[in-house]
């Protein structure tokens, strides 16, 4: 039974830049957010792909309320069916929901107060949220820090006497000590060395089987995104241009710039990085926008359409959604399981 | 073999014995410790490791561009055929801050960092900056230094490079900033160009254009490259030859297909293991190496993997400093499992 | 699933946590404790420092001689050697000083003073001199160290009115050395209170306590000066005219402080661990007690500390000016200001002495800034 956890409908968001030459005019504005809408089903992986700049840790930040959206729903389902504008609540309020959303951070290191010990940080969301006594606090704290591979020896410890995969591993045991039913995980493990990476994503899966969370993955990383997720949505200048389950947005794309971000990465394969898009040019400025579909001014496949018309994110199969005029023809290249033989 | 002929002429650049001491609070980091490698014309060398294991302070000695906190013994000999005075050089014994280490510096050997931001002054154009190590080394000559920066800019693909010569660093945008260091490194046809991160900063497009252009560029060039990077898909796709550093230590040197499928050491084989690739698939678990880097500081001679190895043995592996072995004549590695193994002698 | 051990039987590595050096387990003040004494320099000025806050604390106790008390038979008396060894090379084991008898310049007909070797003058300590209070409470007539009537010592000569030079500093740096202490203390609050205000709401508070700060700041401090103690009604006791100028310098210095509280709330409110503890449902306040105060409370110290000697200077010049502390009261800058003649630095260069007990002070509190500032970040590579 597929239950939603939550559903995100126009999400839009601003941001007010300071104009130097403008003493009285008004601020410009950039939208980093641009009419995102998604669903997310419960105990699934969604991750959100796509460049520096593309606004997904905007989204991200919005979905935890770290940061207020400019318009838009987000619709929290709770575990008996009801459905709460997140976005709406304020205050004392919000606070039942918000224990049930956590997040993880990129950087290990400035997401840990260095001024905590790690027993203080791990507690910091219990104390604000139950009234509870020492002992128990103490206890709860004792097994998410054990479930999450930490040494209960070392809690006492502050931050600073830990390494980059532990700090992580605390800023994880603090996401999940109030037992949150969605974690997002802002490039969560994208500070870290390869062979703590495994480790970090190894546990975020081994939680999440043991828990239910639904986790919705932001990471630039296509490798990591195909190996931990079930959906993919992949954004570009603030929207989400396409958005389909794993097997089917690595296997057949139906964007091109899926495509072209697919075939950029490269492999640890000597044999294998022969044809290559490399797209030409870079990123479009969010502040003036190309016009009709945002990705055109670099997309091989572009024609006058594309110019002229803005492309809606519209379904092509079954759970495939595309933003591209011609997403059913065009025959674009994927990854196929190839290199899995190696080693 | 080919490879095999070009063992027989002299290396660009040899580096041999390379140890680095830093003076900490905590004591006296070896950062760097015992480390060699050859690096030929034309060819690619690539560091690889994690943070921490000395890839970086490594490849900034050879150019001594390291604080003056890093105690650096050793040599790295460079051997120029173009010139006498760079026959068999040891670049380490010269004083750091001498003109002969600068006239190398940036004529002949070249570096790119990872952050571009910082290599240039915010307050000179990137024209000027590129003008300026053209004019240090090339020429004397203000208009014709002007032009061979103009070409340079074409060549790493700045288009209305009238228009960019003119234009601050911070007008440039990521990945321009780093074709324009990149230029600007290339401007006096170095033979040897040092690589720190290169790509790093960069997204995955931007990454692709910007490593193709390395490769274009080193095909153009005949230069040689010092690739330092974390990333095993950058140096599958740039390297000819790799060396895997671990804990201030080579701990793996090989070619680059050998590297990739006949991996012999433990950690070079966790590494590419613990990798997700694209085409895998979800349901895989990654095989993950267990444990952290521990910090070099006082660390007995023994194997510095050992805490972390799966194929660890015990009473050999952490009593005694693992010697080089030889598997064959381009393979080398760091690790007892292979002792019995070797051909040539070992170090 | 099992059951966990609970934590307090597992407590014995945390309680050694008070005991262990480890600095695993250092807490933030401890790191910077440790970061601090490594700076050889600022240790040395903390040093300093604590011995002239101790020697304003204890003036009327260390001063040979009261406030008013003069001799005019000693006008402008140089400083007197303290001695072990007399005129004849006998060695004394208790240092003294030699009688002064006035004579006059051959040349000039100028009066000087010369030792006199008849007569000798052993330095004796905890005698008995002036009545005054001891720290303001205890009546009693104890002084540090002294001489027999009807020897004098002034070890750093005397003013114009046969005045001792050292006690007059030393009872001067209770004026000096407080009223930076009081005023950066009050601006401490001000700036903390204001600079947080508008740090944390932002919005149109913000740009308007921003302004006001400018237009603060803008103001040419000297005519401010003037105009301000201008305000202050002449003859009035000494306390009130030491408040009145504490207020006035805190007036101007919290403009600095707000500005460091605001800089650092701003940048501290968008740290991920801040935002984190937000996600978590942890309440504003908390959220300012628990993150950012602890996060920008040491640069706070710093710049307060660093912000001291301004003050120093400001009530110097202040009462150079003749605008601040005005006699019988007396502060460093009073005796500048009676020493601002030519003929002095010239004729009588020891009058100069609080000029270089204020270098002094400003340096070591300059020193000891940095070395705060150093270590303010233990967190920082």
């Amino acid at each position: 039974m597929t239950k939603k956890i939550l559903s995100v409908s126009n999400i839009n968001k601003y941001f007010q830049v300071k104009s130097k030459t403008a003493l009285f005019r008004k601020p410009a504005s950039v939208r980093v957010l641009n009419d995102i809408s998604f669903e997310l089903i419960e105990g699934e992986t969604l991750s959100i792909v796509g460049e520096s700049g593309c606004g997904k840790t905007t989204l991200g930040r919005c979905l935890v309320r770290g940061m207020d959206a400019s318009s838009g729903h987000v619709y929290y389902h709770t575990e008996n069916g009801e459905q709460i504008d997140f976005l709406e609540l304020k205050g004392k309020k919000a606070k039942p929901y918000r224990r049930n959303v956590q997040m993880i951070f990129q950087d290990p290191y400035s997401s840990l107060s260095p001024r905590m010990s790690v027993f203080d940080i791990i507690a910091e969301p219990l104390i604000a949220n139950f009234k509870l006594s020492r002992a128990e606090i103490e206890q709860k704290v004792m097994e998410i820090a054990e479930k999450t591979g930490l040494n209960v020896n070392y809690l006492q410890r502050y931050p600073h006497a830990f390494s980059g995969g532990q700090r992580q591993r605390i800023a994880i045991a603090r996401a999940l000590i109030m037992h949150p039913r969605l974690i997002v995980c802002d490039e969560a493990v994208s500070a870290l060395d390869v062979s703590i990476q495994a480790q970090i994503i190894n546990l975020l899966k081994d939680l999440q089987e043991q828990l239910q969370i639904t986790y919705i993955f932001i990471s630039h990383d296509l490798s990591i995104v195909q190996n931990i997720s079930d959906r993919v949505a992949v954004m570009h200048l603030g929207k989400i241009v396409e958005l389909a389950a794993t097997e089917s947005l690595f296997g057949s794309p139906k964007h091109p710039y899926t495509e072209a971000l697919m075939s950029a990465v490269p492999q640890p394969d000597p044999e294998l990085n022969k044809s290559r898009i490399i797209l030409q040019g870079e990123m479009p400025n969010p502040a003036n926008p190309p016009s009709g579909c945002h990705f055109h001014p670099r997309c091989a496949y572009k024609t006058e359409k594309c110019v002229r018309e803005a492309p809606e994110l519209r379904q092509v199969g079954e759970n495939h959604y595309t933003a591209c005029h011609y997403g059913e023809e065009l025959n674009l290249q994927g990854v196929h399981d190839e290199t899995a033989s190696v080693i | 073999m080919t490879t095999q002929a070009a063992r027989t002429e002299q290396p660009l650049l040899s580096v041999q014995d390379l140890k680095i001491r830093i003076e900490t609070d905590n004591g006296v980091m070896q950062a760097v410790d015992g480390v060699d490698f050859n690096i030929y014309k034309g060819k690619t060398l690539g560091l690889v490791g994690e943070s921490g294991c000395g890839k970086s302070l490594t490849s900034r000695s050879i150019i001594s561009i390291n604080p003056k906190e890093c105690e650096t013994t050793g040599s790295a000999v460079y051997h120029s055929e173009s010139e006498k005075a760079l026959h068999n050089l040891d670049l380490l014994s010269l004083p750091p801050t001498g003109k002969r280490i600068r006239s190398i510096r940036g004529r002949k050997i070249a570096m790119i960092f990872q952050e571009p931001m910082t290599a240039f002054s915010p307050m000179y154009t990137i024209g000027n900056q590129i003008m300026e190590a053209i004019l240090i080394h090339r020429t004397k000559d203000k208009k014709k230094a002007k032009k061979i920066a103009l070409e340079m800019l074409a060549k790493v693909g700045i288009s209305d490079q009238e228009k960019r010569f003119d234009q601050y660093p911070h007008e440039f945008s990521g990945g321009m900033r780093q074709r324009a260091m990149i230029s600007m490194a290339l401007s006096c046809n170095p033979e040897l160009l040092i690589a720190d991160e290169p790509t790093t900063a960069l997204d995955v497009t931007i990454q692709a254009q910007v490593l193709e252009l390395m490769r274009e560029l080193q095909k153009e060039l005949g230069m040689a490259i010092l690739l330092v990077t974390h990333d095993l898909g950058i140096i599958a796709k740039m390297c000819d030859e790799v060396a895997v550093m671990y804990l201030g230590k080579i701990v793996e040197q090989a070619p680059v297909k050998e590297i990739f499928y006949n991996p012999k050491h433990p950690y070079t084989k966790g590494l590419l293991k613990s990798m997700p690739r694209l085409g895998g698939n979800k349901s895989k678990r990654l095989d993950s190496i267990e444990g952290a880097v521990p910090m070099p500081i006082g660390l007995p001679p023994m194997c510095g993997f050992y805490d972390r190895c799966k194929d660890r043995i015990e009473g050999v592996c952490n009593t005694k400093a693992v010697p080089k072995t030889h598997i064959s004549d381009q393979h080398s590695v760091r690790c007892f499992l292979y002792e019995d193994q070797s051909e040539g002698e070992s170090q | 699933m099992r059951t966990l051990p609970v934590f307090r039987r597992q407590k014995p590595e945390v309680f050694n946590t008070a005991k262990t050096k480890d600095a695993n387990y250092s807490s933030q003040w401890r790191l910077i404790y440790l970061r601090f004494k490594k700076h050889k320099l600022a240790r040395a000025s903390l040093v300093i420092l604590a011995l002239l806050y101790a020697a304003a604390i204890f003036a009327q106790f260390i001063a040979p001689y009261g406030l008013q008390s003069y001799d005019s038979k000693y006008v402008n008396a140089p400083p007197m050697g303290l001695k072990l060894i007399d005129a004849d090379g006998k060695f004394h084991f208790k240092p003294f000083v030699y009688g002064l008898k006035s004579e006059r310049d051959p040349e000039t007909m100028r009066k000087i003073f010369v030792a006199d070797t008849d007569k000798r003058y052993p330095i004796q300590f905890f005698v008995k001199g002036e009545e005054y209070k001891f720290l303001g409470l205890i009546p009693t007539s104890l002084h540090l160290m002294g001489v027999e009537e009807p020897g004098r010592i002034f070890l750093l000569g005397t003013d114009g009115m046969g005045r001792d030079m050292f006690s007059r500093i030393v009872l001067g740096s209770q004026v000096s050395l407080s009223i930076p202490l009081v005023g950066v203390g009050i601006s401490f609050i001000i700036g903390l209170f204001i600079g947080g205000i508008s740090g944390y709401f932002g919005g149109w508070l913000d740009s308007a306590i921003q302004r006001l700060i400018e237009i603060i700041r803008s103001f040419p401090t000297l005519p401010l000066w003037m105009a301000l103690s201008a305000a202050i009604p002449p003859r009035i006791p000494v306390v009130t005219m030491y408040l009145y100028i504490v207020i006035i310098f805190a007036f101007i210095g919290w403009t600095d402080l707000a500005r460091v509280v605001r800089g650092k709330f701003i940048a501290l409110k968008n740290e991920d661990y801040v935002i984190a503890a937000k996600i978590a449902g942890v309440s504003d306040a908390k959220i300012i007690i628990k993150h950012l105060l602890p996060g920008f409370i040491s640069y706070l110290v710093v710049a307060t500390t660093l912000a001291i000697p301004g003050m120093i200077l400001a009530e110097t010049a202040m009462s150079f000016l003749g605008l601040g502390i005005r006699s019988p009261a007396t502060s460093w800058g009073v005796l500048l200001q009676e020493a601002q003649k030519i003929e002095n630095v010239a004729l009588y260069p020891w009058k100069l002495f609080p000029l270089g007990i204020v270098i002094l002070t400003v340096l070591t509190y300059n020193f000891l800034g940095d070395g705060l500032r150093d270590a303010a970040d233990p967190y920082k590579k």
